[in-house]
């Protein structure tokens, strides 16, 4: 196992180089330059080039960049933070981001699961039917939509949490976003966790456990809920990165000082190292997200634990 | 005379309909059976002939849009020394689970492949069920199902215990999905199948061991089949079930060599055999019938070469053709003409008869 996660680990940092990469090589061709002022003229112009080595050639932009990323050093901002270090303005902002991200998550996935059972012991009865239709409407409506009705009727009707974000007020502003961001997860767990619990109460090995005398709840958490978390997990860590990139506009209207918001200005102000870092760290969790589900499935599906046990 | 044998199980005229989505299907007509103490009972037919449909009402699992329409299935069981009689169709699936299933009658599934929990280890899912009815502390069921494992002839126990189902093979699988069922001493086993998926040399040593185990705590077995190579070498009495119903039964030997019934007659025909002088196997032509509609008269008679008339009009009773030996054919009406079974089959069962008595 644990020669499996070094390899994994290091397959995952080859991949982030590779990330890298592209970005620069899209940012190269982008259209725009982040000193796009009319005041400046053509001399200033190549001055400031020089001085942030934009004006080297691609490849010795590229290495010169990796070899300070390595030391942590992300580079300085070009327009939005005029020559503030970019690790810096994603260090303050990424943890409120990740935050909400993880509240939303958990409770998308508790609620989902909850949901997800329920309608497969129910099946084909209106408990069934209405968890169906709550899902359908959580994966189809859009989440800013949640968030906008969230904010009218519970944050301005009803006054119970602030509408904007208030730092000094960090849990109580985070709860509307929270629930604005989960319904999409809690419509996909449930709609996925029906399916597959459906499918393995159905399974031959639940007619053997019924065929043993095992009380219901038993067979339920012990038996169908583990064989169904199987597919289950590799839905939940995807839906937890599409929640970070995904909640940029849900930031917007709460006005949380995330990164999502962060990337938006960027890409508008062609701040190229913070377009880079951003994509980075959204890149890095992704990788990081997949690889602790594969971690997962290993710990919960045997077959899998004891092949990679063996290689 | 024999001593009266003590009666475990016994069905009497169960009807069971499913609702599909084109209307109510007739799966179970009127079965009656009984099944005794020590005996082992074999249930044949082919697919959809309701057969497991029939066990399937015995444990209070039948899927979700099948009904009993009427009916009792009578079990009688010791419990703490008292002496219970319950009719298993009264109870709710609930019931049923809690207090009859896994703890008095147990199954063998069909598919050893699939009816494994794959992801718990095989000591826990043979404990599973003792915990559950037995008032055992975790050590003394787990030496219980060291026992059993043993039992059913799985060497290193104690290694396997650990093991999960994708570490051991078909046959050893299977092995413990019979040391799970004999975990809480049943009164009752039903095999549904248990050798089907099984390759034949398993097979042979599969049915050996239940037979085994048989002999030893003296429980009453039911077997689901479709394979009468299986029957001839386990049951004591056989059912041959048709389109939901029970067209012949009588004991191995009344089934085996003197068979009454043309579908029973077709059935042992079309057994593959060594000096088949044909180059063709034998099949019995046509499918059976669809049990959406009401079936007139003999449900077997569209296929039934030997039908009269009245098979076609008038649903034959169950007529009494000697010993345990019942079969519902208008062919065994006192005023029905002379049929023979086929010439083919008469031979067969004439050499099986000559083989026996040198065998002896």
């Amino acid at each position: 196992m644990g020669k499996y996660v070094l390899k994994r680990i290091a397959i995952s940092l080859l991949t982030l180089l590779a990330i890298l990469f592209i970005l620069f090589l899209m940012l190269e061709y982008m259209p725009g330059s982040p000193f796009n002022d009319e005041k400046l003229t053509e001399a200033q112009k190549i001055l400031l080039y020089a001085k942030y080595g934009l004006d080297q050639p691609f490849f010795i932009k590229f290495f010169n960049y990796v070899s300070k990323m390595i030391t942590g050093d992300f580079g300085v901002s070009y327009t939005i933070n005029m020559n503030f270090a970019v690790g810096d303005m994603i260090a303050s902002r990424l943890p409120i981001t990740i935050k909400l991200g993880l509240q939303a998550i958990t409770l998308g996935s508790l609620i989902g699961l909850l949901l997800g059972i329920v309608a497969a012991i129910k099946h084909n009865t209106w408990i069934d039917t209405i968890t169906v239709m709550i899902s359908t409407l959580g994966v189809s409506v859009p989440s800013y939509v949640f968030a906008l009705g969230l904010a009218y009727f519970v944050g301005y009707k009803l006054g119970w949490f602030p509408i904007l974000y208030n730092m000094s007020k960090a849990f109580e502003s985070s709860v509307l976003p929270t629930l604005a961001l989960s319904v999409f997860t809690i419509a996909n767990v449930a709609r996925f966790t029906r399916s597959e619990m459906i499918d393995v109460l159905g399974s031959d090995y639940i007619r053997l456990v019924q065929s043993k005398g095992v009380k219901e709840w038993k067979l339920i958490l012990r038996h169908a809920l583990r064989n169904a978390l199987i597919p289950i997990v590799t839905v939940i860590g995807p839906l937890m990165v599409g929640l970070l990139t995904g909640s940029m506009v849900v930031e917007k209207i709460f006005a949380i000082p995330g990164i999502g918001s962060l990337m938006v200005n960027a890409i508008q102000m062609n701040d190229y190292n913070v377009v880079i870092a951003i994509a980075f760290v959204y890149s890095s969790l992704y990788i990081f997200t997949m690889l602790i589900v594969d971690i997962l499935y290993g710990i919960i599906d045997p077959r899998i634990r004891i092949a990679k046990g063996g290689s | 005379m024999k001593v009266k044998k003590q009666r475990v199980l016994s069905i009497r005229d169960l009807n069971i309909s499913f609702a599909t989505g084109s209307g109510d299907v007739n799966a179970i007509r009127g079965v009656r059976l009984d099944l005794f103490k020590g005996e082992t009972l074999a249930i044949v037919g082919e697919s959809g002939s309701g057969k497991s449909v029939t066990v399937k009402a015995i444990m209070g699992i039948l899927d979700s849009n099948g009904t009993i329409e009427s009916g009792s299935i009578t079990f009688d069981y010791e419990d703490k020394g008292e002496l219970k009689s319950v009719d298993l169709v009264q109870m709710t699936p609930k019931e049923i689970r809690y207090q009859i299933a896994g703890k008095k009658i147990a199954m063998v599934f069909q598919d050893p492949m699939t009816s494994l929990d794959p992801t718990m280890n095989i000591g826990k899912q043979i404990m599973e069920g003792m915990l559950e009815h037995e008032d055992l502390s975790r050590d003394q069921a787990k030496d219980r199902a060291i026992e059993l494992l043993s039992l059913v002839g799985i060497d290193e126990p104690l290694k396997r215990l650990k093991q999960y189902p994708h570490q051991l093979s078909g046959g050893m699988r299977q092995r413990v999905v019979i040391a799970i069922a004999l975990a809480c001493n049943p009164d009752v086993l039903i095999c549904d199948e248990p050798t089907t998926a099984l390759d034949v040399t398993i097979q042979a040593k599969i049915l050996e061991l239940i037979k085994d185990i048989q002999k030893r705590s003296n429980i009453s077995v039911i077997y689901i089949t479709h394979d009468l190579g299986v029957v001839a070498k386990v049951a004591d009495y056989v059912a041959v079930m048709y389109a939901g119903k029970i067209i012949e039964k009588g004991n191995i030997d009344e089934i085996f060599y003197d068979p009454r019934h043309p579908y029973t007659w077709g059935l042992l025909s079309s057994m593959p055999d060594i000096d088949t002088d044909s180059k063709r196997l034998f099949a019995i032509s046509g499918s059976p019938p669809n049990l959406l509609e009401t079936v007139p008269g003999d449900a077997f008679a569209p296929r039934n070469p030997y039908a009269l008339n009245i098979d076609f009009r008038l649903e034959p009773p169950m007529f009494d053709v000697g010993g345990q030996h019942r079969v519902s054919s208008w062919l065994c009406h006192s005023n029905a003409p002379k049929v023979e079974m086929p010439i083919q089959l008469k031979r067969r069962i004439t050499k099986m008869l000559k083989e026996e008595k040198d065998y002896v």
